[in-house]
């Protein structure tokens, strides 16, 4: 039987040149509002003068595979999607918040028209067997979408292929976004 | 190796620097729900299992104090909600995972008892008065006759709601494990000895006679010592904890919260009430209102520096510790 689809991401930390593509690509994309965005560039300095290091990483959030903020959702709007992505449904949220504090990320932001939103892995394109609009527009391929489940997936791949991490593993929520190091 | 720094270009309102997306509303609510909860606790229990004077008067005056603090608390709930028309939504699902969602149902539940427990304990004189003037009132006389029956049945009600709402709102912030301040299983017994500190406070503003009094005083001194020790508990499971904890920890102690956290809850909320209500129980005087009223502000500003100090807590303070 095969097996249920995971949806993840992995994220090239060695190809991300943080052109900021993936942010432009998304707010375009999914309408999101002026002043607001569902992912975004961070960039990290380690080590001490002159041994610096640099890493470049296009962030979202991580539609863990046990997601805190689903857990403390009052309403059932925060809920795992089939293929594991992490959705609000609008007309169910009563914008409590809770899910924004639960959520080591800060992935999620209050929409000026009232419920909480957050990167929906572009689902209205990847359903269809499309890319995330972050991933299609990436100059430098450093973004990679697809099913964990399936080893033949380009993700796959890369996931065995390269080292990779995940950001504070230690929450137990299981991040399924993957950064290759 | 040496520190790590980020840079992130994110600027989501009410995310960023830190999250605040709480603000004066929750810490009102959390005060008044705590303030309900331990009036229910105390006016149960010494109607059920306590030893010297109650009256039932102070029950009434609990009761009804307990539905308006729950009241004017479920208002600045409302207030706080960014898609207020949706409220009802709470009241379609039961999320086992969520302590929000549990206390929902305990508020639901909270209001028949609240008002079971009011009717019981009001004098029957005084109902009769009350129905004479407004007619509509007369079947109170019946469901009180039916009630009185199940007397006690109501008073462990209360007493189980009231334990249920005191401690709920401390295990909703505890479990939101991204806010490091707030993982602690110490967060729900503090806000109940809190809510029972506060509500017998309250309690002893109604003046009720002195071996009343005296009760209450008992009862406060003894939630705040509870309330002192386990605040001290929080401090030291925070300050010997991962990096994570440590930081979060110096919110309150050289943060900024710092101030407000040893000034309003520390020395004025709990040591000063303490001392001048432990030498008050050898005399108890019945006009001596300003230990509870120190009670009540140490009650509050104990909510607002954990709500406001655990949000702005998280992982990305150690990327830049």
């Amino acid at each position: 039987m095969a097996k249920e689809k995971r949806l993840v991401m992995s994220v090239d930390t060695l190809r991300c040149v943080g052109c900021s593509a993936c942010v432009v690509a998304c707010k375009t994309e999914n309408g999101v509002p002026l002043g607001c965005t569902r992912d975004w560039i961070v960039e990290e300095t380690t080590g001490r003068l002159p041994h610096l290091a640099m890493e470049l990483r296009s962030t979202r959030c991580n539609h863990c595979e046990h997601p805190g903020c689903v857990a403390a959702c009052p309403t059932g709007a925060s809920h795992i999607n089939e293929g594991g992505a992490v959705l609000v449904t609008h007309h169910k949220c009563s914008g409590c918040k809770a899910c924004m504090a639960a959520c080591p990320y800060d992935a999620r932001y209050v929409h000026p028209e009232g419920y909480v939103d957050k990167c929906t892995f572009c689902l209205h394109r990847t359903a269809d067997g499309g890319l995330p609009a972050c991933v299609s527009i990436c100059p430098t391929k450093a973004l990679t979408f697809g099913d964990a489940n399936d080893p033949g997936s380009e993700v796959s791949q890369k996931l065995r292929a390269r080292k990779h991490k995940v950001l504070h593993p230690e929450t137990g929520m299981s991040p399924n976004l993957y950064f290759l190091i | 190796m040496g520190g790590i720094e980020e840079f992130m270009v994110r600027t989501n309102p009410g995310v960023d620097p830190h999250l605040s997306v709480w603000e004066w509303q929750i810490p009102i609510y959390l005060f008044l729900g705590g303030l309900a909860a331990g009036m229910m606790v105390i006016g149960a229990w010494q109607e059920l299992w306590g030893r010297g004077r109650w009256e039932s008067r102070l029950s009434v005056l609990g009761a009804l104090a307990a539905l308006g603090a729950l009241s004017v608390g479920m208002l600045a709930l409302l207030l706080d909600l960014e898609n207020p028309q949706y409220v009802y939504r709470f009241y379609l699902a039961f999320q086992p995972t969520s302590p929000m969602s549990w206390g929902a149902w305990i508020l639901l539940l909270a209001y028949p008892a609240l008002a079971l427990w009011a009717l019981i304990s009001v004098n029957g004189d005084a109902l009769e008065s009350w129905i004479c003037r407004f007619a509509f009132l007369s079947p109170l006389r019946t469901l009180r006759r039916a009630a009185a029956g199940w007397s006690t049945a109501i008073r462990l009600v209360v007493l189980v709601v009231g334990g249920a709402l005191g401690v709920y709102t401390g295990i909703l912030l505890q479990t939101l494990v991204a806010r490091p301040l707030w993982n602690s299983g110490l967060l729900g017994p503090l806000f109940l000895a809190s809510g029972v500190s506060g509500g017998a406070a309250l309690y002893m503003l109604f003046r009720g006679d002195r071996s009343t009094l005296s009760v209450l005083l008992k009862w406060d001194v003894g939630a705040l010592v509870l309330e002192a020790l386990l605040l001290g508990l929080l401090l030291l499971e925070k300050m010997s904890g991962t990096p994570l904890d440590r930081l979060a920890a110096a919110t309150l102690i050289g943060g900024p919260y710092t101030g407000t956290f040893f000034g309003l809850v520390l020395v004025g909320g709990i040591a000063v009430p303490l001392l001048m209500e432990a030498l008050e129980l050898r005399n108890p005087q019945r006009h001596a209102l300003f230990a509870p009223a120190l009670v009540l502000v140490g009650g509050f500003s104990l909510r607002a520096v954990l709500v406001l100090a655990g949000l702005a807590t998280g992982f990305q303070m150690v990327a830049n510790a």
